[in-house]
């Protein structure tokens, strides 16, 4: 196996050999960029150099979301410019921010109820159901579904469905209801993760002993300790088994739990 | 979708593949390595050992300390600033506590602020969240489980960071990190839980007991979503400047510090922030791209916060010391550099050569991972090398299916799932192609327990501090960090700031006096920082950038 050239170019776009170029539209003007790069680092490759619609560049941050549309088709396509690749003639614009409105709430008062989320979302009932949300979707979160479940009040299953979500705004940059999906969205997980998901018990009684400075003692000797004694205790230490099921092991020596 | 060339060479791993899963089932790994086999193998293949492209600085607290080449230019910068066209004697802003980034450790910062009654104003580059928290996949670490304690989490955690970690960092991060997460369920976020409500747990590289609780493979967009939402809902206390970074420190004239000039990146203006404590919480430097490394991490990762408060006289601590993931993709192309979480490995994958065989323990600590697999390609010469010339080794994540279940990789890495589905492979059918890439700052500003630093009223929180990790941190370990002293750096600033605070004339003589250093050192050519955001343009772009050129000379 010949070893390959070492490549020394951070995030800047390296050619495989042989790359070919082809034309894209930026705004509808033309730039000629290697083929099999993402629309994010073709731009750059162009010389774009971003302010707004770079974030994460590991797709999950929702601040490049790309509209496109391609020679000869009608359809409408959504992507994120770190993770979709560019197409001969293809013709784009970003969308670094969608206006939506966000209603005020506290966490701490609100009921874990439909209700109390139609109250603050009363346009979640706008909804036509024409599914233009999902289609726009780059991460394939099913939004309608989750709209559904909220209409019906099924807050669970809307926390769930919609837990991909970015928060990118391209849902409601296409609601004919003119939603905010996925602010409604972030409110539901909240109240999902607080209110419905069960409490982990384990953790409450964790917190309990912390509180009470049952670790105080252990922590101060283990600052004091030189590295030898360290290294003897870490070498020492038992491993909890790989397929046993959690809550269920007990380790040999319990004088440190 | 991978190559008929690199199809062929799946079959290799598919070939061993019945096996491996029948052992693991049994409960067999592959052997790790004593402490004494890491130690070579880390100072034969480890990046972070080798000489070449490190430097000593020659200015500034840390003075004569030998780091990356890269790091050393930015340490060794110019401000941004011409400091006597500032005037600072009215500022634009006024507030209790000025936090510089608005990742996890400074919204966490933000949100105890608020609690203590203060105001906040948080100052960050991108927009609100945009940060290496919303990055991290795997999990966060925290001991709630009976068999597990602090005890266990400090002695993983110094363990693996080579008993180089600053001890009072560990146990502060041991004793918080089941309160980091009860205060994180209690604000809503959605944590894997089993049905009785028991956090699912799992192990991760270097860890004893099942430790690292997580939200699918997006356990940092999570925890960032749900401190954003609270964030949001206290818009009366907390208010957020998007496009807004910070690029000097001020302090007052008795050296507290007293705020921070602010710079609108979309207009272009200055401004002056006044502040009673200032928390930076910037982040890490994957985007210095070190020895030209690939990074994970997110756009904005520059360095500024230590860079300012170097020339604000604060030091730093494990700075020499960079974190190589050891599976950031090889192929496709397009996603190359980015993280494939550890979690993959805690599932059960294993890590292979290109003859399907394993070669290591899949969960050593993430620097001997990185060595071992480095020391695989160069030395054994047995990696997958890419169609773009790239080295590459498997990790067989169809395995976790077979190990747990069908369905357990869309259910548990249903990002990761996307993300190659999206460029036809399947992970749940076919393995994935890894090699390490630039990760973590594995040191920072030094800090103490109370997120202090040796400036009166600068506190600092998160991958910008260094100590916690030691020189090697372990996964999980980052989301608990920003949680932890997150907290921590906006429950002290704010006792700082509740015990009376009387600033006197604000000022940026340090800057000027750091700059006469650097030319006291024969230093004319260093560069402008905090660099703010990397360029990626070609040579060729660059080169006819003339107007550009022509500034610059004048």
């Amino acid at each position: 196996m010949s070893a390959p050239k070492q490549v020394a170019t951070g995030d800047r776009a390296i050619l495989p050999e042989g790359a070919r170029t082809i034309p894209i539209f930026v705004m509808g003007k033309r730039y000629e960029v290697p083929e099999t790069l993402t629309i994010m680092k073709a731009m750059e490759y162009a010389g774009f150099k971003f302010l707004r619609g770079a974030g994460c560049r590991g797709g999950i941050c929702g601040a490049c979301p790309t509209v496109y549309r391609k020679e000869g088709d009608y359809k409408l396509y959504f992507g994120l410019a770190c993770q979709t690749v560019v197409e001969p003639n293809m013709y784009l614009a970003q969308i670094p921010f969608y206006p939506a409105n966000r209603q005020l709430y506290d966490i701490e008062k609100i009921e874990p109820l439909a209700d109390a989320v139609h109250a603050l979302y009363p346009e979640v009932f706008r909804c036509v159901a024409c599914n233009n949300c999902s289609k726009a979707c780059p991460m394939k979160v099913e939004v309608l579904d989750y709209i559904s479940a909220i209409k019906q009040g099924d807050l669970a299953r809307a926390a769930k469905l919609s837990f991909d979500c970015i928060q990118c705004g391209m849902c409601a940059s296409r609601c004919m209801g003119e939603l905010p999906q996925y602010h409604i969205a972030q409110l539901v997980r909240r109240l999902y993760g607080k209110y419905i998901q069960p409490r982990a018990e384990h953790l409450t009684k964790r917190v309990a002993e912390i509180e009470s400075g049952k670790y105080d003692a252990m922590l101060e000797g283990l600052q004091k300790m030189g590295h030898a004694e360290l290294e003897k205790l870490y070498k020492e230490r038992e491993r909890e088994p790989d397929m046993i099921a959690l809550g269920t092991w007990m380790p040999k020596d319990v004088s440190h739990l | 979708m991978y190559t008929p060339e690199m199809k062929e060479l799946i079959k290799k791993v598919e070939a061993t593949r019945p096996e491996r899963v029948a052992r693991a089932k049994r409960g067999e790994n592959f052997p790790a390595l004593s402490l004494e086999e890491r130690a070579v193998v880390l100072g034969k293949f480890h990046p972070d050992y080798q000489q070449e492209g490190r430097r000593a600085l020659r200015v500034g607290p840390d003075k004569g300390l030998v780091i990356p080449e890269e790091v050393a230019r930015v340490m060794e910068s110019r401000s941004m600033l011409r400091t006597e066209k500032i005037d600072l004697s009215k500022p634009d802003y006024d507030t209790d506590i000025l936090i510089l980034g608005a990742g996890g450790g400074g919204t966490s910062a933000a949100l105890m602020a608020t609690d203590a009654g203060l105001k906040v104003i948080m100052a960050t580059k991108l927009r609100h969240g945009d940060a290496n928290t919303m990055m991290a996949e795997g999990g966060i670490q925290a001991a709630t489980q009976e068999c597990d304690s602090p005890y266990y989490h400090y002695l993983d955690t110094i363990g693996g960071g080579h008993f180089t970690n600053q001890p009072d960092l560990v146990a502060a991060l041991a004793h918080d990190a089941p309160l980091s997460i009860s205060w994180l369920e209690a604000l809503g976020m959605m944590f894997n839980k089993l049905p009785d409500g028991r956090l699912d747990s799992r192990h991760f590289g270097g860890s004893c007991r099942k430790r690292m609780q997580s939200s699918g493979d997006m356990t940092g967009a999570e925890i960032m979503r749900v401190l954003r939402d609270e964030a949001r809902n206290r818009r009366d206390s907390i208010s957020i400047l998007e496009f807004t970074p910070a690029v000097e420190i001020i302090l007052d004239e008795s050296g507290k510090c007293a705020g921070a000039v602010l710079y609108n990146m979309e207009t272009r203006e200055f401004f002056v922030a006044r502040a009673k404590a200032v928390v930076i919480a910037t982040g890490g430097n994957g985007r210095l791209h070190i020895k030209g490394f690939a990074t994970t991490n997110h756009y904005g990762a520059t360095m500024d916060g230590v860079v300012m408060c170097y020339r604000a006289g604060v030091g730093t601590t494990c700075l020499p010391s960079t974190q190589y993931h050891p599976t950031g993709v090889a192929y496709p192309e397009q996603n190359v550099g980015l993280l494939i979480t550890e979690k993959v490995r805690g599932l059960g994958a294993h890590v292979l050569n290109a003859e399907g065989e394993q070669f290591c323990f899949p969960l050593e600590p993430r620097d001997v991972e990185s060595a071992e697999l480095i020391k695989e390609a160069i030395e054994v010469n047995k990696a997958v090398v890419t169609p773009t010339g790239r080295y590459g080794l498997w990790l067989d994540s169809p395995m976790i299916d077979l190990l747990h279940g069908e369905g357990t990789v869309r259910k548990e890495l249903p990002a990761k799932f996307i993300q190659f589905e999206r460029h036809g492979i399947d992970i749940s059918k076919e393995p994935m192609l890894v090699y390490p890439t630039l990760h973590y700052q594995n040191g920072g500003t030094a800090i103490n327990a109370d997120c202090e630093t040796v400036v009166p009223g600068l506190y600092c929180a998160g991958e910008c501090t260094g100590g916690l990790h030691g020189e090697n941190r372990l996964m999980g370990n980052s989301l608990q960090d920003v949680i932890t002293f997150g907290r921590r750096a906006g429950i002290s600033a704010a006792k700082y700031v509740n015990g009376g605070v009387q600033l006197g004339n604000l000022t940026l003589d340090h800057v000027a006096k750091f700059e006469k250093e650097l030319l006291d050192a024969g230093i004319t050519d260093s560069i402008i920082a905090p660099i703010l955001l990397p360029d990626y343009s070609t040579d060729e772009v660059s080169a006819r950038r003339l107007a550009e050129a022509r500034q610059e000379s004048e």
